[in-house]
């Protein structure tokens, strides 16, 4: 039989959930992935998830975003297509602040959302987990972790289970790969 | 202070819920009530279509539009869908940071309300104009007439602040939904349902991880969600703010429009969760308590509002011009004085029941004080827009236009058509957000 992606194992709730993620890592599991029904608060930390880039990348495309709508009104209104309106100075700020201000927005809000999906490797319609029946769950009340048999410590079936089962857990399935 | 109701039943666990809320979509009959409505939004929307066409083949000149009222009905509405759309926003995002957990139960809808109100709002603009398939001109693309839109033009302004908030709703509607799809995606029993809210779902699973980088785009987005919000209506009111029309040319335009569309809104959430929680029986979930808080969320901006007619008022006095003075005169006894009278009862008078906590409790008063403060704030959009035109500084430019039926049919048949889209959204799309409600019903197992 081939070697299986990895071993799904359910937890009751929430909390045993984040202690047996801290356990785990403790003993030093690093391919484990955690599956909640709704975002709870410090798994992703627990997890060794950090974000330093999200911020930082959302405000540059941001500026950029409104910098460009700037630098495109100043350029049509004052080199390309000069054109008195009220004898108003060509390159005055004020006319240009409200669409640069928008497109800032507009900028945060595409940064934002594409950064959420790529950073998620979404869309990804196939994962080895959906696979398990009772992984349907983890849309409504189930909360799961995943231990991936390539885990450098993941060397025979019956240690990782015992591992996983010190922490909390009800083996569910093993995943095929 | 007071004996709160609590916001969710007790018993209410995370699977009853998943199982309540994706049986409103899953369920193969929907509601006779549901049925009722469909049909009669869907003969509405085939008066919309029937009066575009005429309008595409005849022109504006159906309209009720003439010099110098030349905004008319349109913009009128224009003004009136894009408020509606507000209070939903504002619902989603700014209640999110300020971590307000009655907001679970009825962001999604408000979402969805947001975005169907800024596609109305946003079609009349361009069947205001003349020629509407040249809309595109408004777009700065590369053209080899060498023209650029000019950008001192609040026209140019609206259409980016417009696509700008479509954008931006139609991104958080979708975001909001994501974890929604994957489980509705995960109780399909149809093949082809499970594959259409599968492909939706773009494999979402609940990862941690991912979850972290949701909660983050989301906070994001919500951050620029009050400032989307006062740019677009303060970008609309400079419309009219920024010419030197007398009743147009008021510096406290910006936020007056923004608290008069947050209004308005609010009274549309508060019609709908009425209406709904009738509707599918989810008086549980969206409780009277809920509505309290709707009323609430009304009343501040009564409140602000009737303060910005009497400084209005006030600084058409203050200007000293006998024109801006002249403008007032004629509205409260000019042509369009039931307008401004209209609009003084339902927005000053009977808004103020929302002070008495019984009236906020009671959805029936609740639907009633929602319709009838939608109406006072579509007659403030319509005298504002037709009072202060039609009589300028020049008295031989002054005339009295009305709208034609052709206005009045598209009208209806632009409410027909919201109606028909969010009708079809709670059916196809879960109409509660489950996995806020989630969180929250954890958390009220953390507190007790």
């Amino acid at each position: 039989m081939a070697k299986p992606m990895g071993w799904l194992a359910r937890l009751p709730d929430e909390g045993a959930l984040s202690a047996a993620v801290q356990q785990l890592r403790a003993q030093g599991w690093t391919r484990l992935q955690v599956f909640s029904p709704y975002p709870i608060e410090g798994l992703a930390e627990a997890l060794g998830h950090r974000s330093r880039w999200s911020g930082p990348v959302i405000l540059l495309v941001a500026l950029g975003a409104a910098g460009a709508a700037f630098a495109m009104q100043w350029y049509s209104a004052v080199i390309d297509y000069p054109f008195v309106v009220g004898g108003k100075p060509f390159g005055h700020w004020a006319p240009f602040a409200l669409v640069t201000f928008a497109m800032g927005l507009l900028g945060t809000v595409l940064a934002a959302i594409i950064g959420m999906l790529a950073g998620n490797h979404l869309p990804q319609p196939y994962h080895p987990a959906f696979n398990v029946p009772d992984f349907a769950d983890a849309s409504d009340d189930g909360f799961f972790l995943l231990l991936a048999a390539d885990d450098p410590q993941a060397g025979d079936e019956p240690a990782v289970h015992q591992a996983l089962e010190a922490a909390g857990a009800r083996i569910v399935a093993e995943v095929p790969a | 202070m007071s004996e709160r109701e609590p916001l969710m039943p007790d018993q209410l666990t995370h699977g009853w819920l998943t199982q309540r809320v994706s049986a409103l979509v899953l369920e193969r009959r929907p509601p006779r009530s549901w049925r009722v409505g469909v049909v009669v939004c869907a003969l509405l929307t085939l008066v919309f279509v029937i009066g575009l066409s005429h309008l595409f083949a005849t022109g504006v000149g159906i309209f009720g539009l003439n010099i110098p009222v030349a905004w008319g009905l349109p913009i009128t509405n224009t003004i009136w869908w894009i408020g509606i759309a507000h209070a939903g926003t504002l619902i989603s995002a700014v209640l999110l940071l300020t971590r307000q957990r009655w907001r679970a139960s009825i962001n999604r809808f408000a979402e969805a309300m947001a975005m169907f109100a800024i596609v109305c709002a946003g079609l009349y603009p361009v069947l205001h104009l003349g020629r509407p398939w040249f809309w595109y001109y408004l777009l700065p693309y590369p053209n080899d007439m060498g023209l650029w839109p000019q950008w001192r033009s609040p026209l140019v302004w609206d259409f980016f602040a417009i696509a700008t908030y479509l954008l931006f709703t139609s991104s958080f509607l979708y975001l909001s939904l994501l974890p929604d799809l994957a489980s509705l995606r995960d109780r399909a029993s149809a093949r082809a349902t499970r594959l259409f809210y599968g492909v939706l779902a773009l494999g979402w699973r609940g990862d941690a991880l991912h979850w972290a980088r949701y909660e983050r785009a989301t906070k994001t987005m919500a951050a620029v969600a009050a400032p989307i919000v006062v740019a677009v209506t303060g970008i609309i009111s400079l419309d009219l703010a920024v010419s030197i029309v007398p009743g147009f040319h008021f510096t406290i335009f910006p936020p007056y429009f923004v608290a008069g569309a947050l209004l308005s809104g609010f009274a549309t959430v508060a019609i709908l969760a009425v209406v709904l929680r009738w509707m599918f029986a989810l008086e549980d979930l969206v409780t009277r308590q809920h509505l309290d808080y709707l009323g609430r969320m009304m009343l501040i901006f009564v409140v602000i509002v009737n303060y910005a007619y009497t400084q209005e008022m006030f600084a058409a006095w203050y200007s000293g011009e006998v024109e801006y003075r002249y403008v007032y005169l004629d509205r409260w006894t000019g042509p369009y004085a039931p307008a401004w009278w209209g609009m003084i009862l339902c927005n000053v008078g009977l808004t103020q029941l929302l002070w008495f906590r019984r009236v906020r409790r009671s959805p029936l008063a609740m639907l009633a004080l929602g319709i009838t403060t939608n109406l006072g704030m579509w007659l403030e959009r319509f005298q504002i827009v037709f009072t202060s035109t039609h009589a300028d500084y020049m008295p031989s430019n002054w005339d009295t236009v009305w709208p034609t039926g052709w206005d009045w049919a598209i009208y209806a048949g632009s409410l027909g058509l919201f109606g028909l889209l969010l009708l079809l959204f709670v059916r196809l799309m879960p109409m509660i957000s489950m996995h806020d409600m989630r969180a929250q019903i954890a958390d009220r197992g953390r507190d007790g």
